[in-house]
């Protein structure tokens, strides 16, 4: 069973005509089938996630290679690693946003963060790292919203301690390469209010209590907070798709992203109480390389002889995901799992090239990092005029 | 990359084409070279690059006391009124390859003038030579219009030459005498698109892809070549954007580099098949990183400026408060 990564919140507010978000979706399922909520996914058990069967379920678009050529062309740059080995798997309209960009007219990004706990690991990190890719390629300005008003309410934190996550989540979102020259970051708590908080209302009125107790399944239990802040994502897109034609707005469109799995697997959980379940950005070589040898599900026989007969198997060996994940070069990775596959690359060999990666991806953040002072989060959280945003 | 003058003169000569080449310091204006040509006898051109609502171009080359009225050779173009204004600097660079001060016909060489029109004035025809500036403002080259038509002749253009003082009435029953000098095509930009061969592999979900060539060979629709131009056009306007795009820097950083590395790899290995490929690795692995780090850059000047921005209004708000009281 793995979980979503981190709950991303954003509320449903459509300021300008056309929003990309990123989400991970989930609606209640019958019980013995794949179950998709907000708050987990289950394989049928102990299988693969059927991800043609959520996409028609939810009424989304496959992204398929016809689709990221366009996008290949469209942006003059190859599509990054996410969308080329179909991370990304799903869209909601997006191809619409390529024709607003074809004709050359504007679009901008979306996306946020409930900063819920200080330590980020990878796998909140690859929403952000597509964002950027988004933002560089497209040449659009970014919006990044921090709910930390509403961790306030969901995780019973204070408002000052809300507050404080919000910046240093902030910090690690900023190391992920963002633009200043076209970002906004803003928390609730700072910036709700004026033509924000108009909106806000404009949607509101829009969404009926039933609604809202249907979609996210509240009881006479949940204290009020909640119920004007539902928690989850992709509900709450399609809420706001439903809703911005009714205040003439159009839709925004979104990108779904397949599940980032947990070290320990499919059957792992992925969870801020278990340190060894992911790699945070905080870790160092010697914690990813402990990590990864001692906790990563390896799809590998067990023993060697198997091994060579047999080979990996692919489908279930985290190493070789996590490398689908952060790994740029294709041929390399190619390589590795045809070998891999085939029993002549062994299982420590694989971990050890992942360590390498990991190392690297999680040094470079950390340098960033450091170079991401209070005075840089307050210049990227000020309301001031962005006159190359789209250049 | 754009002709030098020195290709340039090779070529006319090639063509068998008379020319005299006076050499001075840089001028930037008519009356500056005048100080070194001007008592030579032949004629000083003024030339102007000019650009359309449409961002379609034109050089008109002119004898330097003729009079030219924007407005009036807009309306001949066809392009209504106000259609017709100079033309950026960058454009220069960008479709003529010539620095500031350099406008001149024979800029039309280069293949990223291509779309570019030309005007000539009449007036030339009567001289017995003409002045231009021969790809660089530090040579004035003299030549007669005969020879400049040979040249324009060599390079596919049909001269056009015109009474550029004339104002003919334009409306319903007059059209535009020159609208037949509108370009068809829209300027084409330097090549910014990286030339990436990357192949897909097949996924384990079964997708099964072939690998893309060259980004710049696909067919695109009329509207995205026509919204790229627009694009990369549009982001030529502001210099502080073009000083900040990470992109390029780091491009032109790796290609600085790896050239210099061939250069002294070649002269020692003697073989210039392996040095290519690697030089095509290391700019793969260093540009990713190298622009991560331009961006930490780009935020923290951006940080420190606004820091000083905020400080300095704050100050200056605070003193002319103190100074009411």
């Amino acid at each position: 069973m793995s979980r979503f990564p981190s709950s991303q919140s954003t509320s449903a507010m459509a300021e300008e005509p056309t929003k990309v978000g990123s989400a991970g979706g989930g609606d209640r399922e019958g019980e013995d089938e794949q179950v998709v909520n907000p708050w987990e996914v289950t394989a049928k058990d102990g299988g693969k996630i059927d991800y043609d069967k959520l996409i028609e379920k939810f009424g989304c678009q496959r992204l398929d290679e016809s689709f990221v050529r366009r996008v290949e062309r469209l942006t003059g740059r190859p599509a990054h690693v996410f969308l080329r080995r179909g991370v990304f798997f799903a869209h909601r309209d997006f191809n619409e946003i390529l024709d607003v960009y074809e004709r050359g007219e504007k679009f901008f990004l979306y996306t946020g963060r409930g900063p819920s706990s200080e330590a980020l690991h990878l796998g909140h990190l690859v929403p952000f790292m597509f964002t950027k890719y988004l933002q560089d390629a497209f040449k659009v300005p970014l919006v990044i919203q921090l709910t930390d008003d509403e961790k306030c309410m969901w995780k019973n934190l204070t408002v000052e301690e809300s507050k404080r996550l919000a910046r240093e989540n902030a910090k690690d979102i900023i190391a992920c390469g963002f633009d200043i020259t076209r970002t906004f970051i803003f928390s609730d708590f700072s910036y709700v209010g004026g033509a924000f908080y108009e909106n806000m209302v404009k949607v509101a009125k829009c969404v009926t209590f039933n609604k809202v107790v249907g979609i996210f399944g509240f009881t006479n239990e949940d204290h009020i907070g909640k119920i004007s802040f539902p928690p989850v994502q992709d509900p709450y897109f399609r809420m706001t798709r439903d809703v911005a034609p009714r205040i003439g707005y159009q839709k925004p469109a979104l990108i779904e992203s397949s599940f980032f799995p947990a070290l320990q697997g499919e059957t792992g959980k992925m969870s801020a109480s278990d340190p060894n379940s992911a790699i945070y950005v905080t870790d160092s070589s010697k914690d990813i390389k402990n990590k990864v040898n001692r906790y990563a599900f390896s799809g590998g026989q067990d023993s060697i002889e198997n091994h060579r007969k047999y080979g990996a198997n692919l489908e279930v060996d985290i190493p070789v995901k996590y490398l689908g994940f952060f790994l740029e070069d294709d041929a390399e990775l190619d390589h590795i799992k045809k070998e891999y596959g085939a029993g002549r690359m062994l299982t420590g060999e694989i971990k050890k090239r992942l360590v390498e990666v990991l190392s690297e991806l999680v040094e470079r953040h950390r340098k960033a990092r450091a170079l991401v002072t209070d005075e840089v989060v307050d210049a990227f959280m000020a309301v001031r005029p962005l006159p190359l945003m789209f250049s | 990359m754009g002709y030098t003058k020195d290709e340039l003169l090779a070529r006319l000569k090639e063509l068998q084409i008379d020319f005299v080449c006076y050499d001075h310091p840089a001028v930037l204006t008519v009356e500056a070279q005048a100080k070194y040509v001007g008592h030579l006898g032949g004629a000083l051109s003024k030339n102007l690059l000019l650009k359309d609502k449409k961002h379609r171009y034109y050089v008109v080359s002119a004898l330097a006391n003729t009079n030219i009225d924007l407005k009036v050779l807009s309306q001949r173009l066809g392009l209504g009124k106000g259609g017709l204004r100079m033309a950026a600097e960058e454009a220069l660079q960008e479709i003529l390859q010539v620095p500031l001060g350099c406008v001149t016909p024979l800029a039309l060489i280069n293949e990223s003038a291509r779309d570019v029109s030309l005007l000539l004035d009449q007036g030339f025809k009567s001289q017995e030579s003409c002045y231009f500036h021969p790809l660089t403002n530090e040579v004035t080259l003299s030549i007669s219009a005969n020879s400049l038509d040979k040249f324009l002749v060599s390079i596919g253009r049909q001269p056009s030459y015109v009474d550029l003082e004339a104002n003919p009435a334009v409306g319903k029953d007059n059209p535009p005498d020159l609208a037949s000098l509108v370009p068809s095509g829209i300027p084409t930009l330097p090549d910014k698109v990286e030339n990436a061969v990357t192949s897909i592999p097949t996924g384990n979900d079964g997708l099964t892809v072939e690998k893309p060539t060259k980004l710049a060979g696909e067919a695109k629709s009329p509207a995205a070549l026509q919204k790229e131009k627009l694009q990369k056009v549009q982001s030529s306007i502001d210099p502080l954007a073009e000083a900040t795009n990470i992109e390029k820097l780091v491009k032109e950083i790796m290609n600085k580099t790896s050239t210099a590395f061939l250069n002294e790899i070649t002269k020692d290995l003697n073989d210039s098949q392996i040095a290519p490929s690697i030089s095509d690795v290391v700019k793969r692995r260093v540009s990713s990183d190298l622009e991560h780090m331009m961006m930490s850059l780009k935020n923290a000047a951006y940080t420190q400026g606004f820091q000083a921005g905020f400080q300095a209004t704050l100050r200056s708000s605070l003193q002319s408060l103190s100074m009411q009281k």
